[in-house]
């Protein structure tokens, strides 16, 4: 895999949109992700963001998590 | 086969599957809810007969996402399920999950069925996968995970026989675990089966990952595992990441297998519409502020019939008392100090019940997880957590069930801070001393023909201890360091209508605990109180008696206004009045004299006392009930000093401000104690929080003095 200067994250999905886990940035983290179903290869759609721009609900493994925009940073997709 | 006929069996689940529901379906009314050693998470048990001459005991552990534990409940499960010597250690595990989010629900039941110990797979909520298109082939599932699955619906009962008798049949098979986490640490795994004696190699694996958060590990033990982690290079995240794909990767292969979902359904449109109007930028904020504004107006109004009732009745069984019973220091003891301290604690029952019962609700409806997701961000601009917005709610009817309520914060940082804030949001026992001290100041006259001016003081108050709440917290939050990092991954349920029976059980759960644990303190308090109330040093009490009696009798006084005169002077020459007078050169500078320093003291117990205490001493009698004839004594109470009002609005300000700030709460610092298991905090709470009252007070009056 390539060095991309600037990698997609969740954090950069508009409404509506979705992508597929690729990686993640931040080890810790990922392992609270991967539990709740955020897995490589898995579809996530932006469902809806909290009104002052902070946490945002995605779609994942059929439910609805809602995350921190700092999160959804670590969360690589394609 | 020998029959167990007092087998433990533990519900586990993933949060939202509907654990609870099922837990008060076997166990109805016959539940304990008691602590796990060391922690305090509830642990809740109950009995239940699973067939003729068997009584199971079952055990409801904490909503969990997986073994790997990330918060104070995660970490009691996993301490039970990895240690086979705890005395909460099952014989069945029953796992339930939540159909219509199988996937997910299936990582916790393909790590705990890895642990070796018998279990049972209970599919709940199939009607709503259904209505979502999810159909699932319970057969299919069971032939391929070997193990008993039973499609029960917790919310109704269906199925629960079945899993009754499946529950009991179960065994462990050998062979048949479908994840193998030799595959990962083949060499660790066998070195510490082999010397710490473990017999299941799942175990062996996990405390590899987690030994340092084993406490049935010995030191030994821990340094052993240490030693065996760094010889093997064993890699705990990373494997810890490719353990839990390799588990999804086997479920999505076992999914494709046994659900059948219907291409052309939407997932939950209910609940996506009314999210679309409750996390809405304006009605979301409208509708929670509304929420809140109608649990007060419950909390506030409601709540006082019965708490009247509840008064009336302490009284009267107090009168009767002292009629039936032969007068005394033992009959006095048990009706002005014991039931007198446990009216004090059943009083608040109502409260702490509608408001549990607004919680119960609110949290069975999915609502809460999206007052959470709204009020998020705006929380963690003062160090606290979306999730502190529950105890903050809850304090302004307590403070004690609120900082029980700060359990489920994560982030050990903002729990704390949480706690620490949370008794300075004004709760219900600051009401009957703020409606008094207002009534003496502030006229009753209408600003604009419609807002009450004592109301308007009233809510300035609560503005006051809000934003003090607020302004210690970001203080604090600046103070406090914490390695934890602060993260917030929560589940956003679907709505369900809430479940009456939980709700039901929830509130008489919450009732309990508060009347036990609250109420030992409190009675303690008042037997105390008593008697340093009733006792003087000395003779001391006998020449206030008689110096009453000599006053009387020249006065010609009525034999009531005797008794009042006597129990006034009593008070004075007791251990209470001689403390309060002991301490009148501290609180002098505030304005108070000897007498509100004997209230100060004890509404240390719970601030409602001091209405008590000062009816006392302003000898108004058993009238305490009336506090039209409290405000016309103080109002009428003159000040030695200066020769006018004692009351003056200085002195009342004052007074208010203290008890805007002051931690007079001796169950706030007991709950305190007990859920941050140290002294450390509830002494921090208690220094800052009355240095906060004090030294405000001493500004309030010193200001107000000078400009009356």
């Amino acid at each position: 895999m390539n060095e991309i200067v600037k990698h997609k994250t969740i954090a950069s999905l508009k409404i509506g949109e979705s992508g597929v886990v690729s990686g993640f940035t931040d080890e810790l983290m990922s392992l609270k992700l991967l539990e709740m179903g955020c897995l490589p290869g898995s579809k996530i759609e932006l469902d809806s963001i909290a009104p002052l721009g902070c946490p945002i609900c995605i779609n994942v493994s059929g439910y609805r998590l809602a995350i921190r925009m700092e999160e959804a940073a670590t969360v690589l997709i394609d | 086969m020998p029959v167990n006929t007092n087998p433990k069996i533990a519900l586990i689940g993933n949060p939202n599957s509907g654990k609870s529901s099922l837990f008060n379906h076997l166990t109805g009314l016959n539940q304990k809810i008691g602590n796990f050693p060391g922690v305090t998470v509830d642990k809740k048990t109950g009995s239940c007969i699973m067939v003729e001459h068997v009584n199971a005991e079952i055990i409801d552990l904490p909503g969990t996402y997986s073994l790997y534990p990330k918060s104070q409940d995660e970490q009691v499960v996993f301490d039970i399920l990895t240690n086979p010597k705890d005395k909460n250690y099952p014989d069945t595990i029953v796992v339930v999950v939540d159909a219509s989010n199988l996937k997910r629900n299936l990582l916790l039941f393909t790590e705990i069925k890895d642990l070796g110990i018998p279990i049972v797979l209970a599919v709940n909520m199939l009607d709503i996968a259904n209505r979502q298109g999810i159909e699932i082939n319970i057969e299919r599932l069971k032939a391929k995970l070997g193990v008993p699955v039973v499609s029960i619906n917790a919310r109704t009962g269906e199925g629960i026989e079945w899993l009754k008798v499946a529950t009991l049949s179960t065994k462990v098979k050998q062979s048949e675990g479908f994840f193998k986490p030799t595959i990962f640490a083949k060499n660790v795994i066998a070195e510490i089966k082999d010397q710490l004696h473990i017999s299941n190699a799942y175990v062996a694996l996990l405390t590899a990952h987690l030994y340092d958060k084993m406490p049935h590990l010995s030191t030994d033990e821990k340094n052993a595992v240490k030693k065996i982690t760094k010889q093997y290079d064993f890699e705990s995240r990373n494997l810890q990441a490719k353990e839990t794909i390799a588990r999804y990767e086997y479920i999505n292969t076992l999914i494709e297998d046994v659900i059948i979902q219907q291409p052309d359904f939407n997932i939950d449109t209910m609940s996506k519409k009314l999210d679309s109007i409750l996390t809405h930028k304006v009605w979301g904020y409208v509708i929670f502020f509304a929420t809140l504004f109608l649990m007060f107006q419950a909390i506030f109004a409601w709540a006082s019939i019965p708490m009247e009732w509840i008064d009336l009745g302490i009284g009267k069984l107090n009168g009767f008392l002292m009629e039936v019973l032969p007068a005394g220091p033992l009959v006095s003891l048990l009706t002005e100090g014991l039931i007198a301290g446990l009216g004090g604690v059943l009083i608040f029952i109502p409260q702490i019940a509608i408001l549990f019962a607004f919680i119960a609700i609110l949290e069975e409806s999915g609502y809460m997880a999206r007052v959470m997701f709204i009020m998020d961000k705006l929380m963690r601009q003062f160090g606290l957590n979306g999730k502190s917005v529950v105890p903050l709610v809850s304090s302004v009817a307590c403070a004690v069930p609120a900082i029980m309520a700060t359990r489920n914060i994560d982030n050990w940082k903002e729990r704390m801070i949480t706690i620490f804030v949370t008794p300075l949001i004004s709760c219900s026992a600051r009401i009957p001393v703020y409606t008094v001290l207002i009534a003496l100041i502030v006229p009753e006259q209408y600003v604009f023909g419609v807002f009450n001016m004592q109301g308007l003081a009233l809510m300035g108050l609560y503005l006051v201890g809000f934003i003090s709440a607020i302004v210690t917290a970001k203080i604090m939050q600046l103070i406090l360091k914490s390695k934890d990092r602060s993260y917030f991954v929560m589940e956003l349920p679907g709505y369900k209508v809430p479940r009456w029976k939980n709700v039901g059980l929830t509130i008489i759960e919450k009732v309990k605990t508060f009347v036990f644990e609250a109420g030992k303190v409190i009675v303690a308090i008042s037997i105390v109180l008593w008697v340093l109330a009733s006792y003087g040093p000395g003779d001391a009490m006998v020449k206030a008696e008689n110096l009453a009696q000599s006053t009387a009798i020249q006065q010609q006084l009525t034999t009531q206004q005797t008794d009042k005169l006597i129990a006034s002077n009593k008070l004075e020459a007791s251990y209470a009045g001689t403390f309060g007078k002991f301490i009148e050169p501290a609180i002098a500078p505030l304005g108070f004299d000897w007498k509100i320093g004997i209230a100060l003291i004890t509404s240390f117990a719970a601030r409602e006392v001091f209405i008590g205490t000062m009816a006392t001493i302003y000898s108004i009698g058993a009238d305490v009930e009336n506090e039209n004839t409290i405000i016309k004594r103080m109002k009428a109470e003159i000040n030695p000093k200066t020769g006018g009002i004692m009351y003056t609005p200085a002195l009342a300000m004052s007074l208010l401000i203290f008890y805007v700030f002051a931690m007079q709460c001796m169950s706030t610092l007991a709950v305190v104690y007990r859920e941050t298991k140290s002294w450390t905090w509830p002494i921090a709470q208690l220094v800052y929080m009355t240095g906060l009252a004090y030294l405000s007070s001493w500004l309030v009056y010193q200001v107000l003095s000078t400009m009356y």
